[in-house]
């Protein structure tokens, strides 16, 4: 396959979150913000990257029967060294995120490429699955980000749009909300994407 | 430490913070495997079980290992490590002592190590500076949210497949939706506590 269509099948038709429905915990958990998606977003796109890189580069020295957690120890590595990164050079954004940043390790995106994809292929086209992917799971999480941002706060990345007469819907920021526009936005994306699939 | 205050992390665990509906812990399979009420039981069970049983390790292991020689650092890596191998452990025991258990929980049992909830779990007992007592408590309530919530969503979930819905909320759209409501639900919980 080309290197071309492995990278943008992760950014639309096989899309992490509006088509696998996978990563649900940190999708719905962060992105009362769009800033605090994005950063969620970079970091599992970091960790994927790397986790695919060398999942991919070992596959032939793994056995079989012990691949998982040998897996989810390559994972589990990525996730400290980016946790520590972030901790260092943006200690906001590693408050606000909190404990879903360990929690990276077991967002089964992460695992379900390796095991589907890096373990099956080689380096460079396992490294643009993981670029792929990751783009596309960041995206899904900045748009959820901005919309509930919009109606919850009022504010896109921290600049408000609204005269202060706005009454920003707090309910959207909140954990009602996250699953609300989740589901909203999951219609629309399959409305757009399948358009045959009229009801 | 007195009996109150182990009530109230268990009904703050269950009600108020529950760890789906309000903390977004554990929501692969509470999408994924809530299609019908007896599976959503089943779940629930090898959870609870597996639950308390890794907070307990892994409040050992954070105290008397981590700590003891001051690598806090590695704590996603052994936590993660310690859930694989005792949903492992858990799975063979059951296999052997109680196949009609293995049975009915056997499907799940693979599952769980990446279920969020579970690592969660087990970091949130460590931030909160419980000790043995509390985590086993904290954990118990935590696994009783878990399970109060995929089960309530599986009975709802069985009648939303017969409802008419327009084709493109079929699935997972409406599924979380329908969660959206009950999240709303349970925030009817807050200051309870």
């Amino acid at each position: 396959m080309k290197l071309g269509k492995i990278f943008s099948r992760g950014l639309v038709l096989d899309n992490p979150i509006f088509v696998q429905v996978l990563g649900m915990c940190p999708t719905l958990a962060v992105t009362n913000t769009a800033i605090n998606g994005l950063a969620m977003g970079v970091a599992t796109t970091a960790v994927l990257f790397g986790s695919n890189l060398v999942v991919s580069a070992i596959r032939r020295v793994v056995p079989t029967k012990i691949r998982i957690p040998v897996y989810i120890v390559v994972i589990a590595t990525f996730v400290t060294m980016v946790g520590m990164l972030m901790n260092a050079y943006t200690p906001d954004l590693y408050q606000a995120l909190g404990i879903f940043i360990p929690l990276i390790v077991v967002n089964c995106i992460i695992l379900g490429r390796a095991e589907s994809f890096a373990s099956k292929n080689g380096v460079v086209q396992s490294i643009t699955d993981g670029l792929g992917m990751g783009i596309g799971f960041t995206l899904a999480l900045v748009v959820l980000g901005i919309v509930r941002e919009i109606i919850g706060f009022g504010s896109v990345f921290g600049s408000n749009l609204f005269p202060e007469a706005f009454a920003p819907m707090s309910i959207m920021t909140m954990p009602p909300g996250a699953f609300l526009a989740l589901g909203i936005l999951m219609a629309i994306f399959n409305k757009a994407v399948y358009p045959k699939s009229k009801s | 430490m007195s009996i109150s205050s182990i009530f109230i992390i268990l009904i703050s665990a269950i009600f108020v913070n529950n760890f789906v509906l309000s903390r977004f812990l554990g929501i692969c399979p509470f999408l994924g495997v809530s299609k019908q009420v007896e599976t959503a039981m089943g779940m629930g069970m090898a959870v609870t079980f597996v639950m308390t049983m890794a907070s307990i390790i892994t409040y050992v292991a954070q105290r008397f290992i981590l700590e003891l020689l001051g690598i806090e650092y590695m704590q996603t890596i052994v936590f993660i490590l310690v859930i694989a191998s005792l949903v492992q452990l858990v799975e063979m025991v059951i296999q052997k002592t109680s196949y009609s258990l293995y049975q009915s929980l056997g499907v799940y049992l693979p599952l769980i190590t990446t279920n969020c909830a579970v690592l969660g779990l087990t970091i949130l007992n460590i931030q909160y500076g419980y000790n043995l007592i509390e985590v086993i408590f904290h954990s118990i309530g935590a696994a009783i949210g878990f399970s109060l919530a995929i089960v309530l969503f599986a009975a709802i979930r069985e009648r939303v497949v017969l409802a008419d819905i327009p084709l493109v909320f079929k699935g997972f759209p409406i599924a979380l939706i329908t969660a959206s409501l009950m999240s709303l639900a349970f925030m009817g919980f807050m200051g309870l506590v």
